[in-house]
Formats: C-alpha cells, structure tokens, sequence
C-alpha cells in the first residue's frame, strides 16, 4: 500500500512538472529556455545510457558516440539533401541505433572491462574519421548555421520540440524498462550465469538494449541540432562519455529520472559556475570526488532511500 | 647494407625508427598503468594527466637550471619525483580508502581525479604551449646502417626504454617488494594475514607506476610542444595498449606498445590522412581474436 502511495505521487509530480515545463517559456527570458533545452537533451542522452548501464548493467564508456553521430547524421542529411528535413529527424538516430548493432555485435562477446575499452577503441575510430575527413564533416570546425523547419528554428519552437519528444522517448523508454524485457535486462544484471541457465538469450538481449539506447543516443543528437543549429567533433570526444557517465551516478544509476536530474544539476552549475571561474573541470571533479565519497548511490537513490524508510516502517508498526 | 634497403626501403626503415622511439614513450608510461591495473585494479584514468604533469615539471625544472644539459638531467630526476609526490598524497589521501570499490566508481575518481589535475596544471602553468630544448649532446643526428639519418635524442630513447623495461622486470620479479605486490595482487587478505602491511605495498605500487607515468612525460618533452590536453589522447593509447597487452602483464605492456607504435607509424607511409586510424585497428583485430589481450592477463 506504501508503495501503491509512493508511485501515486510520484505519477501525479511527474504531470504537474510536464504542466510547468509546458508554461515555463511564457515567463522565462530566451537564455533560460535554451538551457532548459539543453538540460532536457542532456537528460534523454544520460538516461539512454543509463538503460544498459543501470538497467543492463554493460559497461558502456562511449556513449557519446551514439550521440555525435546522430547529431552529424542529422546535420549532414539537413546541409547535403534535400529531402524532407523532418526524415533527417528519423534517418540521425536509425544510423545511431545501425552504429550501435555493428559495435554492439563485434564487442558483445567481451565481459565488464574489456567491453568498455573495445568499445572506446571503435568510438574513437568513429571519432578519428568525422576529426578528419574535412570534405565530408568539415572536420574540428564541424558544421554550423544549419537550416531548420521555420517552426523549430525558434527558441520557443526549439524549446517545445525538444520537451515533447523527449518526453515521449522517456515515456517509451519507462515503458521499455517495465516490460518483460526489461525485467529480463536486470535478471541478467544482477545474475547473467543464472539468467543463462533458465534459457535466455544474454546476448540477444543485451544486444538489443545496447540498440535501443543507441537509438534513443541519436534521437538526443538529433534534438542537440535543432537546440543549437551546429555539430562538432568534440560531441564524440571520450572525456564526454565520462561526463554523461558522472550524470548517470550523480543523479542515481537505479532511480529511472536519476540520470536525468543528473544531467539538470551538472549543467546548471556549469552555466553558474562559468560566469565567475574559467575553471569549471576543477569545481566538477571535486564534486565528483564528494559524490563518490558520500552519496555512492546518487542524488535520486539517497532520496528514494529516505522516502521508502520513511513511508514503510509506520507500515509495519501498524 | 644495400641488401638491407633492398629488403625494407630507407623511408620504411626510418618510419619504423620513428615508430620504435614512440614505443619507448608508449611502453614506459603504459607499463605503469598496467601495474597499477595489475596489482591495485584501479583503472587510473589520472595516469595520463601525471605524465602530463611530467612533462611541465620537466619545463620548470629544465627552465630553473638554466636550459641546457644540466637542466635536462635535472629534469629526469627531479620531475618523476616529484609526479610521485603528488601521487604519493593522491593516493594516501583518497585512493587507499576506495580500494573496495567497484572498478566503475574507480575509473569515475580517476577521471574525477584528471579534470582536477588538468585544472591545476592550467593554474600553476598557464595555457601557453611550453617547449623543452633538447640537450646540446643529444642534439644532431647519426647516421645508422650507412646513410640513414635519425636524430640522437630518438636514439637515446631506444637506449632508455629496454633499461626501463628490465629495470621493472627486475623490481617485479626479484625484488622483496615485488614478490610481495604480486602475492597481493592475487590475494590480498592473505599476504595481510601473514603480518604484512599490505596498505603501503599498494602505496609503494602505485607511486612507482606514477613515476613511470612521469618517466615518460620528461622524456617526451624534448620532442613534443608541452600542451594542456597531452594527457588526453596518451592515456587513451596507454589504456588500449594495456588491454591488448593483457591487464597487469608488464611484457603485454611493452608488447602492445611495439604494435601500437609501429602501427602509428607505419600507418602514416600507407595513407597519410588516416594514417592515425590503423594503431585502433589494431587494437580492434587483436581483441577480436584474442579478448582478453595478447599475453596471460593477472586477473
């Protein structure tokens, strides 16, 4: 019944934050809303990797890969074609997610360690070939001033496409994590040997939620072009996978919003801190090392810890 | 030696030079991350900002000692000292507490660990490149194998890095302390329970894999612009190599290094503007065939 309790609120705090964020651009000033895009962006990248991180348990170091190439797949369909810019909106993280079957199947066999590392290798070829291959991807200067749609190229209009399908790809992933499927991802987390022995197949699984987080990887490139109309190579870069790793654990690996929140505070504290101190990776790394030190469960798992001690043990005295 | 040309083209035999001093660099830093892999299981991501580290102190110090080949000599002995001091404080001040952790937790503190380094670094040295002169007895060239130009430093290199080598091998192997790492590496309550302070012989490994991380970021100096974001692309090889090597293996490390700078250098002779692409490519093949790295892997 506490549960039952908990989850109400917890439904009903996640609507009246969609209402806010809905209202929200009709009294923020235009920097405020950028960075709420941004935030938002973020958040859906971190939370995909948190599905075969937290969920899925894969050591996925490169994350960002997925992401840049979504977003140069992106870009680059909405400069060089001219199809229908909103199938560059689909095409960018198709390629992520077809990226993300091709690493996948050739790293799946490797365990723990090994897998990450193999993984950055091949993430840093990705990197090497968009760095320097000028005449496709404009190299280190990436490509900017790209064109959009008149009704996202707004900040408003930015800002709403990025809510909405970012709130739609979380809503899918909620879905995902609480389908058998994802239920069978955690089995196999928490026990892959056990998983084995009842019939399932660890691979194809984990192979697909690697799939489906590359997807949903490319879908927050995607929005990270029409939020700030350019690419870069620097998006692919390994020191950014680590980052959105440090989102993950600061907001919580186990709490579904975690990364999310992770994402929020990191970024708002950047944009803070940068306007006093050029030096925002010293002010990072040593919240990072408090982090570790005292909240190894994030933000969202501390809390969550609280609410469940404090809702359930009047439960029992009753 | 014209049979030799005839076999390997003077261009190829001096890429591979090239290449072998690379490896010099690429093996003294790796090995000391595999160490530290090996015996602590710290995936050290900080590692590559102590080499770069190095490679500043070594601009300071060259600098203090008037630049010329006093100032060189001082600066291998007193910057991977002094890289060991700052690992020394790192690790009794936070890394000895977080051993037990799982390894995801330990490469975030480390790479928690760099962002404050390369901070620190920006601070006390500013973001202007900085140049090491190379020492007026290394400077010019030899001429190898009968008209081959290579340039002295690089030589000296080749000289520096098998010392290097048997110099750890013989730390590992026949010394007390190294006897006893490797017993801790594979049960570490177990050498505790024999009266062995097991703490300070991870203390002791990890400064002399620190040492080593700032070994190679003095003796890259001279042949490179000392540069804030060094660390970043070092570490990373350093990390690939370590992996196809084999974890903890020091002749996986040296190994791996051999590939990896050969493929770099090679690589460039067979296609110059993706030249960079095949050392990774190497890497990818070797873990296709063999996952867990070349040589048996400690653990």
């Amino acid at each position: 019944m506490a549960q039952g309790r908990i989850r109400g609120k917890a439904q009903l705090s996640v609507y009246a934050g969609l209402i806010v964020l809905f209202l929200l651009p009709l009294i923020l000033q235009r920097f405020y809303i950028y960075l709420l895009s941004t935030i938002l962006l973020t958040g859906l990248l971190a939370t995909s990797l948190n599905l075969v991180l937290g969920y899925g348990g894969k050591f996925q170091f490169h994350h960002a890969v997925f992401y840049g190439v979504g977003a140069y797949a992106t870009a680059l369909m909405l400069t060089k074609t001219s199809l229908s810019p909103w199938l560059s909106f689909i095409v960018g993280p198709l390629v992520s997610g077809f990226l993300s079957l091709v690493m996948g199947l050739i790293c799946i066999r490797l365990s723990k360690l090994y897998f990450g590392m193999l993984q950055i290798s091949l993430g840093s070829l990705v990197w090497i070939i968009v760095y320097r291959w000028y005449s496709f991807t404009g190299g280190d200067d990436g490509i900017h001033g790209i064109a959009l749609p008149d009704i996202i190229s707004s900040p408003n209009g930015a800002y709403y496409f990025t809510l909405i399908v970012t709130a739609a790809c979380l809503f899918v992933m909620y879905m995902i994590i609480k389908s058998p499927f994802g239920s069978v991802l955690q089995g196999i987390r928490d026990n892959p040997i056990r998983s084995e022995m009842i019939g399932i197949n660890v691979r194809r699984h984990q192979l697909l939620a690697l799939v489906i987080a590359g997807f949903f990887a490319g879908v927050a490139g995607s929005l990270f072009v029409v939020v700030d109309n350019t690419v870069f190579p620097d998006m692919l870069f390994w020191t950014f996978s680590l980052e959105i790793l440090i989102m993950c654990l600061l907001g919580g690996w186990f709490t579904f919003l975690g990364p999310m929140l992770g994402a929020a505070i990191i970024i708002a504290l950047r944009t803070f801190v940068s306007t006093y101190t050029s030096y925002w990776a010293l002010v990072l790394g040593i919240l990072m090392v408090l982090v570790i030190f005292f909240l190894p469960n994030g933000v969202l798992g501390y809390i969550e810890e609280k609410i469940k001690k404090g809702f359930i043990e009047p439960v029992i005295e009753e | 030696m014209d049979i030799l040309y005839a076999i390997i083209p003077p261009r190829v035999l001096s890429q591979i030079l090239v290449g072998l001093s690379r490896t010099t660099i690429l093996f003294i830093v790796s090995s000391g991350l595999s160490l530290i892999l090996g015996v602590l299981r710290i995936p050290n991501i900080a590692h590559g900002s102590l080499y770069m580290i190095g490679a500043f102190m070594a601009y300071s110090l060259s600098i203090f000692f008037g630049g010329g080949d006093l100032g060189f000599w001082m600066a291998l002995i007193g910057a991977p000292l002094g890289v060991a001091i700052v690992s020394l404080v790192a690790e009794r001040g936070l890394f000895q507490y977080l051993y037990e952790r799982e390894h995801l937790m330990l490469l975030l503190l480390t790479f928690a660990f760099s962002l404050v380094f390369g901070d620190l670094v920006k601070i006390v040295w500013g973001t202007e490149y900085k140049s090491v002169p190379v020492p007026q007895m290394f400077q010019g060239f030899v001429n190898l194998f009968g008209g081959l130009p290579f340039p002295l430093y690089n030589l000296f290199l080749l000289i520096v890095g098998p010392i290097v080598a048997v110099a750890l091998w013989f730390i590992v192997n026949k010394t007390k302390i190294g006897k006893i790492a490797r017993a801790a590496a594979v049960d570490r309550e177990m050498v505790g329970a024999v009266g062995i302070n097991v703490s300070w012989v991870f203390a002791i490994v990890f400064v002399i894999g620190c040492l080593l991380a700032g070994l190679g970021g003095v003796l890259v100096a001279p042949t490179v612009s000392v540069t804030l974001g060094m660390d970043h692309t070092l570490i990373m090889e350093a990390f690939l190599i370590v992996i196809m090597g084999g974890l903890g293996n020091i002749w996986g490390a040296l190994l791996g290094a051999l590939i990896f700078g050969l493929a770099q250098s090679l690589g460039i002779l067979i296609w110059s503007q993706f030249g960079i692409i095949f050392p990774y490519a190497a890497v990818i093949i070797v873990l296709l065939f063999r996952p867990t790295g070349l040589l048996r892997a400690t653990w």
